[in-house]
């Protein structure tokens, strides 16, 4: 797992705005279902990739659990129901 | 008669091991190049077809073209190199968990604490009510506009 210097060397390099924490101890992946026991390469358990849209009262509202490694999901597609959820548009994007 | 050196199976072999490596190395940062690995597949039948045209060659004329030991060698090792890459794109990477337990659409997301990547504790709660500032922080203090929705991505690791 890359550690929180490994990821803010990483956030200044590629110019990241947005903030990368760290669940050294696996209970946030645990807690939401998410580990790929041994997919690490060295064997370790690792998360498995999910992407959740959380509206600003803390509810659910899309929800991509790939089954497939390299196929992610686009950002257009993300945009999209962020903009179902929000009519009124993306101000300050 | 001077025998060939068959072209054919070297280049063959070159164009198949590049659309192998192609894929890590420079169509896996575009989605439409990723999601299925069409141009290495390309890059890579093409290489077995150069090199089985020359392989044959060598076998049907060795008056003039050498090849049958190289050829041979360097078709098994194309193959096996391409059995790995169709093994791990097609297989491996489609082993993952189907996670059931996972928070579900219309969920509330359960809360979380963790630190960030200069050691600052933040939790999911924090998130929902105030954006982070651009360097990446999130401050309670900041109550400059509304946070319209949070994105959470999982990723694997190993950037």
């Amino acid at each position: 797992m890359d550690s929180p210097a490994d990821s803010e060397k990483l956030r200044q390099s590629q110019g990241y705005t947005f903030p990368i924490l760290s669940d050294a101890s696996e209970e946030v992946i645990r807690r939401w279902d998410l580990v790929h026991p041994r997919g690490g390469v060295d064997g370790a358990d690792i998360a498995r990739p999910a992407e959740f849209l959380i509206d600003a009262t803390g509810k659910i509202r899309w929800v991509n659990l790939t089954d497939d490694l390299v196929v992610r999901a686009r950002p257009q597609q993300v945009l999209q129901v962020f903009d179902e959820m929000n009519p009124s548009g993306r101000s300050g994007f | 008669m001077k025998r060939s050196w068959n072209a054919s199976v070297w280049w063959g072999f070159v164009l198949g091991l590049a659309g192998i490596l192609s894929y890590p190395l420079l169509f896996i940062k575009f989605p439409a190049t990723r999601d299925f690995p069409w141009v290495s597949l390309l890059m890579i039948v093409l290489g077995l077809v150069l090199l089985g045209v020359g392989i044959a060659r060598a076998f049907r004329r060795p008056d003039a073209y050498r090849g049958k030991i190289f050829g041979s060698v360097l078709g098994v090792v194309l193959v096996a190199f391409v059995g790995f890459f169709a093994y791990g794109i097609f297989v491996a990477a489609r082993q993952l968990p189907a996670s059931p337990g996972a928070p579900q659409v219309g969920q509330i997301a359960p809360d979380f604490t963790l630190p960030d990547s200069k050691n600052n504790l933040v939790d999911l709660s924090g998130l929902l009510s105030s954006p982070f500032s651009p360097n990446g922080t999130v401050s309670s203090t900041t109550r400059e506009g509304r946070t319209a929705a949070v994105l959470l991505i999982f990723y694997r690791g190993y950037w």
